[in-house]
């Protein structure tokens, strides 16, 4: 399976080309450049755990991907996603993520139903990958 | 192609890409440094010239850019630094042209694992522009073994040779100090492909940058003052720690406090006139000249 | 300058106060000096007076009977500090290029406003002018809401940015598609549509506008079966999905009984007609803060009043009210489909949805500048007879905040509805790779869409299908001040 969080998961895997121009577009709107990487790829697990700290003041691509580059090399199995933050004022938050990284094998999630009163079903999901092994272990 | 629009010289070439824009600039910002400038343009002909050959499949690996500045303090070395990264972004060496000026501090650690997150930060911010490395020697202690500047050192040897496209450094400092590291760092010499030394402004260069400065900040000397400033520039030259441009610009700092403390004693209004002109007494007042009275009378008598 | 005459007011009480028929512009509700204060509402009206009738008596007229006037003088007026409460008409003037129709801009006390009550605006501003025998025809064009006032409305419950958030989708517009066919579904077999639109790659789906309860489905039926294909398709890709639950019902009481459903079946959504009114609308924009739900509006209905130039209410106003009101998505036109909008036009409610501060864009309709006083934004939604074809022309009219829905054009698809999304969800993610790599998207994106169709067959067929379709006629509410009016 392939989850397709993130806002070119339909297209296939960007290259480094592809990222460097989304890079430069991210630099020009003047947004900083966060690095995030995970091996719980649950939908609501909100907080991916940061690849350092967000960059500002990059000037140009390459100082991104520098970064990008030993992120791979250190977690080549878990997903990595880049996002960009806008400060302005109406916005604050984050403007643009995309992965660009994942592990080989996607095992994917199981959905969960509890039965309730009535016709009444609680949902819930569940990563596989999760289930069978501890953080860091699991692709 | 249309050769009417299209440019062909060499000398068209380096006017459209603006990088003769940016000599020109040098040329009226900076007093003298004649052996400097022509270095510059030497540089700037040699890597029009690559262009050219790389277009016609001459070239086949990218030029090393990688610089070293030589010299006394003053001498305009961060200056020609910020002008090179300018005239490097116009001919399209560097995709930025910033430049990001650093020493041996902020790319140092203070303990084990701090060294290679800062020169990676520093290193960041730098790419796709110029990294200016001031008194680079520094970064090499070998007499304190638990000194992590060889960590920052090896960090920079690698992004230098891999990363020729994305950064150029421009190491600077004193001349005898950069010898010796590149005796002991033959892997940074080897990756070094330009020396410029920037030599000390003669007197006459130094009594122009006063003229310079003095128009830029709305005095003027009158007839007793020139010479008198100009016999302060002789006997300080001598002394030590003369830092060139910068000495001026603390000897006018010092003399426009003695300027102003004398008019503060004044029992009328102050005129225009007054309030811009400096007098021989307020350059004569420096210790300098006492100093040397010293030293001279010291002489004779031994 | 047609008939506009300037009539003067009557400043002596004894004579401004005894019995008698006085125009309008004579007991006050014209002053041309008049400036107005920072705390006024103002509205634009443009007005047809009926031949013979003076514009600026008109203005005032308009000004009078929708704050204290009637027909006749009365002397209980003096019982109030009646100066305050009336609406001052300050400016009117001929609209270009239509002889007889005249803008004029009428101010209003705050006092005469209930705070945090949108009911009270409508009831105030259109509850009794537009009947009026005097004019042929009027439209409420658009108002400013000082800032004072602003701050009494908690605004849209969610908001751009944190839908964003609770979604985790960024960068991108958000796809959507109504579920069709649009009546006759039993529950299980509407869910099925909704299950494999989601998988296939839209973010939403959702009920249409008269979907609420009917014979043939029961509601509880269609959000079970509904929030079983929104799991689903969530466990399926790993992304959070949601379907706007309508929960329209004939009382309030019914409608808190049906978001409550929503809300422990876990849906991220619901949504309400326009047609259940302006109360009803605040009420459940109350409701869906308390509980965490983003809150869609349907503006069912609003065509009978706003597609006329001469007479009703501009729909940029509905969609400024609608943001007080505090709603998170509102249909706010296509340019581009098969209903009406001209593109300038419609990027100006875009704007009202959209900005912090809106400036007065008169080529875009926006007579008034806006300050939202950090009221949260409004997504709109584009929906209407558009098809991946158009992804270009979308994208570069709306830019990124906008869900984009497109029913007959993902449940049509000759491959099926999974492919029909996917088709989409492609389309979308390569205009805005181009676009973000600096491409011409207004030029290139046919070729765009082109090449991503080699790798994609969803979108190769759906642009065969599709590619040729427009929606081209005149359209009826189009800018006074831009010459052309149509889509290419």
């Amino acid at each position: 399976m392939r989850i397709t969080q993130g806002t070119f998961s339909f297209l296939p895997d960007l290259s480094d080309a592809q990222i460097t121009k989304q890079i430069d577009y991210c630099l020009a709107n003047g947004w900083a450049i966060g690095l995030e990487y995970t091996d719980d790829p649950h939908p609501r697990n909100t907080f991916w755990e940061m690849f350092g700290n967000p960059m500002f003041d990059i000037h140009d691509a390459a100082g991104v991907m520098l970064e990008l580059r030993s992120c791979r090399k250190t977690f080549p199995n878990h997903y990595i996603r880049l996002t960009a933050f806008d400060s302005t004022h109406g916005t604050e938050s984050v403007v643009t993520s995309f992965i660009v990284n994942r592990p080989k094998e996607e095992p994917g999630f199981r959905l969960i139903r509890s039965e309730e009163p009535g016709r009444t079903i609680r949902y819930s999901i569940e990563s596989y990958a999760v289930q069978r092994a501890p953080e860091g272990e699991r692709y | 192609m249309d050769t009417a629009v299209h440019p062909t010289t060499p000398t068209a070439l380096l006017e459209s890409s603006g990088a003769r824009a940016v000599l020109d600039k040098l040329d009226s910002e900076l007093v003298g440094l004649a052996p400097v400038k022509g270095r510059i343009r030497d540089i700037a002909a040699l890597l029009l010239i690559d262009k050219l050959r790389a277009e016609q499949g001459l070239q086949s690996t990218p030029p090393s850019l990688h610089m070293c500045f030589t010299g006394n303090p003053g001498t305009g070395k961060t200056t020609v630094a910020m002008r090179m990264a300018e005239v490097l972004k116009q001919l399209g060496y560097v995709r930025k042209g910033h430049l990001v000026a650093v020493t041996r501090d902020d790319l140092v650690g203070q303990f084990i694992g701090h060294t290679a997150p800062k020169t990676k930060e520093v290193l960041k911010k730098a790419m796709g522009g110029v990294l200016f490395i001031d008194e680079a020697y520094y970064l090499y202690r070998p007499e304190n073994e638990r000194d992590y500047g060889q960590e920052a050192i090896e960090i920079l040897l690698q992004v230098m040779e891999n990363h020729r496209d994305d950064l150029v450094v421009i190491l600077a400092g004193y001349k005898n100090r950069m010898d010796t590291f590149f005796a002991s760092n033959p892997g940074m010499a080897s990756r070094i492909a330009h020396h410029i030394d920037f030599p000390d402004y003669s007197e006459a260069e130094l009594m122009q940058i006063t003229q310079l400065m003095l128009v830029q900040l709305n005095y003027h000397f009158d007839a007793a003052a020139e010479p008198a400033f100009a016999r302060y520039v002789a006997l300080r030259r001598q002394q030590p720690h003369f830092a060139n441009a910068r000495s001026i610009r603390n000897a006018l700092d010092r003399i426009r406090l003695r300027h102003a403390t004398r008019l503060f004693g004044s029992t009328e209004a102050l005129s225009r006139e007054q309030l811009a002109t400096l007098q021989a007494e307020d350059i004569l007042a420096s210790r300098v000249f006492a100093a040397s009275t010293a030293t001279a009378r010291k002489e004779t008598t031994t | 300058m047609g008939n506009m005459t300037e009539a003067v007011q009557i400043t002596d009480a004894k004579k401004r106060y005894s019995a008698g028929v006085l125009k309008y512009a004579q007991m006050g509700y014209w002053d041309a000096d008049y400036e107005p204060k920072a705390t006024d509402i103002l509205a634009l009206f443009r007005i047809t007076p009926q031949d013979g009738v003076d514009a600026i008596e008109a203005a005032a007229a308009v000004a009078g009977e929708s704050s204290t006037a009637t027909w006749t003088v009365v002397w209980t007026d003096r019982l109030t500090a009646c100066d305050m409460y009336r609406a001052k008409a300050y400016r009117v003037e001929p609209v270009p290029g239509i002889p007889g129709q005249y803008f004029c801009y009428v101010a209003y006390d705050l006092s005469l406003f209930e705070e945090g009550s949108i009911t009270n605006v409508a009831a105030s501003i259109i509850g009794n002018v537009f009947s009026f025998k005097p004019l042929k025809a009027a439209r409420l064009e658009d108002m400013q809401f000082p800032v004072a006032y602003v701050k009494t409305f908690p605004g849209p419950p969610t908001g751009i940015v944190v839908e964003r958030e609770r979604l985790d989708k960024f960068g991108r517009p958000l796809l959507g598609a109504t579920t069709k066919p649009k009546l006759g579904l039993s529950g299980r077999n509407y869910g099925r549509v909704v299950y494999e639109g989601l998988r296939g790659g839209l973010d939403f789906m959702k009920d249409d506008e008269n979907i609420n309860s009917q014979p043939f489905m029961h509601w509880r039926d269609r959000f079970l079966f509904v929030m079983d294909a929104v799991n689903k398709a969530s466990a399926a890709t790993g992304e959070v999905k949601g379907s706007y639950l309508n929960i329209t019902a004939g009382t309030m009481e019914e409608m808190y009984r049906r978001a409550q459903f929503a809300k422990e079946l876990g849906s991220v959504i619901v949504m309400v007609d326009l047609v259940i009114g302006y109360t009803a609308i605040q009420s459940m924009s109350y409701w869906c803060r308390q509980n965490d739900m983003i809150l869609h509006l349907h503006r069912a209905g609003h065509g009978t009043y706003t597609r006329q130039k001469n007479h009703g209410v501009s729909f940029r106003v509905i969609a400024k009210w609608m943001r007080l009101a505090g709603v998170d998505h509102i249909h706010a036109g296509t340019a581009v489909g098969k209903l009406e909008g001209d593109p300038l036009t419609v990027q100006g409610y875009y704007k009202v949805c959209r900005d912090t501060h809106t400036k007065v864009d008169l080529p875009r309709g926006i007579y008034f500048d806006q300050d939202w006083g950090a009221l949260k934004k409004v997504m709109p939604v584009a929906s209407g007879g558009i098809h991946a074809g158009q992804m270009h022309q979308l994208l570069d009219l709306f830019g990124d905040d906008v869900v984009l829905q497109f029913g007959g054009g993902t449940i049509g698809h000759p491959q099926g509805i999974q492919a029909g999304a996917t088709a989409n969800r492609v389309a979308l993610e390569a205009m805005v790779l181009a676009r973000n790599e600096g491409r011409d998207i207004k030029e290139e994106g046919p070729q765009i869409l082109r090449d991503a169709a080699t790798w994609c067959s969803p979108l190769r067929a759906a642009l065969d299908t599709w590619g040729e379709i427009s929606f081209n006629y005149t359209s009826t509410d189009t800018s006074d001040y831009v010459p052309t009016a149509s889509v290419a």
